[in-house]
């Protein structure tokens, strides 16, 4: 993947930056600045909360280039709680089991490096989610 | 020949405190029973229980980046008033290239701030934090974020790889009157000697056998400790909580005895016995397990140490805003209890310790 690419996709893959419909109030990710619920434009920046559920897993064995060292690893749909949902790894699952519902949080984790001398891509994945702040 | 000089103690021209600090300590535990069975046959003393260890897709930006959010959350400010990203570390993940950018971007504090790496062995943190003091306290800025964050290694059966642990702290600093602590004072004190260093080229450090102790950690420390204190014209009974650099449970433990203080102060901040020496967040991290259980109004002293060499001293006193905004984020100790403890075999896989391919 080109390095303009990984510039491009920045704010979205460090900090679960989206959109919000001006128009319906949606919630869009990933950002694409048309409402996929009512068409109009929609390019007003929103921060996820970056809390969401599992809605679907599985486990990769046999990664794609790049991502071999991590095998194996999980793969969710994550359930956004403002709505959307997402693909994503999954990350510090210890000795605890995935199961659908399952409440996870956004981290920003290393998602792979473009081979030995090239560069290192972070971006979102889920973990188990830590513990609730209290306020 | 002047006259000698009163002791510089650093001292800003506008108060100057921690408005919210956050800490992160990776989830996997490496036992150091565990390299001594690999090494030594299970025999060996060993100086601590076991220390952190960082997952496959961990390093320091990604470390740093969620201690920052941690203490932003504490702070419960805009992260674009934000005008330092300052990352001290000795494990930054590119030669070339700032962890601190990708820091400051993912807290959403680009693109009106300074952002730099920052290098000083284990005291790089606290380096970054006297220079966000400094820049806050000068008026230049009304938010700096100084992290000090560390995935250390060691080589394979050396000493060191059984306290070389992952984990570190950021804190942000803004104007007192909105503090959960204030800094009361500051000091650094700096010689070249040269007891510990890595090569530019190298992977695993060197370090000076017995040269570490006194000449280095315990001359720079004490020095620094009680150059502050003198001038702060205070005395070891005066702080609830002191906090040293902890390479091991060892070396912080005497410090503490030389100046004067008992283990009762030493205790809350002491961690190398679970999570290892993290290196640039060692002493830093510490502060936060202290900041989340102390009273308003508590007294507290900080001295980091730094190979190479040298240490920075700090006294801060808590605020009635701590008791309030600590529950924002996680505990230091949340941290410490979230452990899954993982055997060398995997350890060296997830540090690269195995060639594979
Ligand atoms: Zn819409």
């Amino acid at each position: 993947m080109e390095i303009s690419r990984h510039w491009r996709l920045k704010r979205q893959r460090y900090a679960l930056i989206g959109e919000v419909c001006p128009h319906c109030k949606k919630k869009i990710f990933p950002p694409r600045d048309i409402c996929p619920e009512c068409s109009e434009d929609a390019r007003t920046l929103y921060q996820f909360s970056g809390r969401g559920e599992v809605y679907s897993y599985t486990t990769v064995f046999q990664a794609p280039a790049g991502y071999e060292e991590h095998a194996p690893y999980t793969v969710a749909l994550v359930k956004l709680e403002e709505g959307p949902m997402l693909t994503a790894q999954l990350t510090d699952l210890g000795d605890e089991p995935v199961e659908v519902g399952m409440p996870v949080e956004m981290v920003t984790r290393k998602l792979r490096s473009d081979g030995e001398k090239g560069m290192l891509v972070y971006s979102y994945k889920f973990r188990p989610r830590f513990k609730e702040a209290v306020r | 020949m002047t006259e000698k000089k009163e002791t510089p103690i650093l001292k800003p021209l506008r108060d100057v405190g921690i408005v919210g600090y956050g800490a992160y300590i990776p989830r996997y535990r490496l036992p150091a029973r565990e390299v001594a069975r690999v090494w030594k046959s299970g025999t060996g003393g060993l100086s601590i229980e076991e220390k952190a260890v960082a997952g496959l897709d961990e390093d320091v930006i990604t470390m740093s980046i969620e201690a920052a959010r941690n203490a932003l959350a504490r702070a419960s400010i805009d992260p674009t008033e934000i005008r330092a990203v300052w990352v001290g570390s000795e494990s930054h993940p590119y030669a070339v290239k700032p962890t601190s950018t990708v820091v400051a971007e993912s807290i959403g504090a680009t693109p009106h701030t300074q952002a730099a790496d920052w290098e000083f062995a284990c005291k790089a943190g606290t380096e970054a934090m006297q220079a966000a003091i400094g820049f806050v306290g000068s008026d230049m800025a009304d938010y700096a974020m100084a992290i000090g964050m560390d995935t250390a290694q060691g080589r394979p059966g050396d000493p060191l790889e059984y306290t070389a642990g992952a984990g570190g702290a950021a804190f942000l600093l803004g104007p007192a009157e909105m503090s959960l602590a204030t800094i009361e004072g500051s000091y650094s004190y700096a010689t070249d000697t040269p007891d510990f260093f890595r090569r530019a080229e190298e992977k695993y450090p060197v370090h000076g056998e017995r040269f570490t102790g006194e000449p280095a950690y315990f001359k720079h420390i004490t020095s620094a400790a009680q150059a502050l204190m003198e001038a702060l014209n205070c005395s070891p009974s005066d702080f609830q909580h002191v906090i040293f650099h902890q390479p091991n449970t060892k070396f912080p433990k005497r410090v503490a005895k030389q100046l004067g203080f008992t283990m009762d102060q030493i205790e809350t901040g002491l961690l190398v016995p679970k999570i290892g020496n993290v290196y640039a967040g060692s002493s830093l991290v510490g502060l936060t397990a202290v900041l989340d259980v102390a009273e308003p109004e508590e007294r507290i002293l900080l001295v980091s140490y730094g190979s190479g060499a040298g240490s920075d001293a700090m006294s801060l006193r808590t605020k009635a805003l701590l008791p309030e905004r600590r529950g924002l984020a996680p505990r230091t100790h949340d941290y410490i209890s979230r452990r899954t403890e993982i055997d060398y075999a995997t350890y060296a896989r997830y540090h690269g310790k195995i060639a594979m391919k």
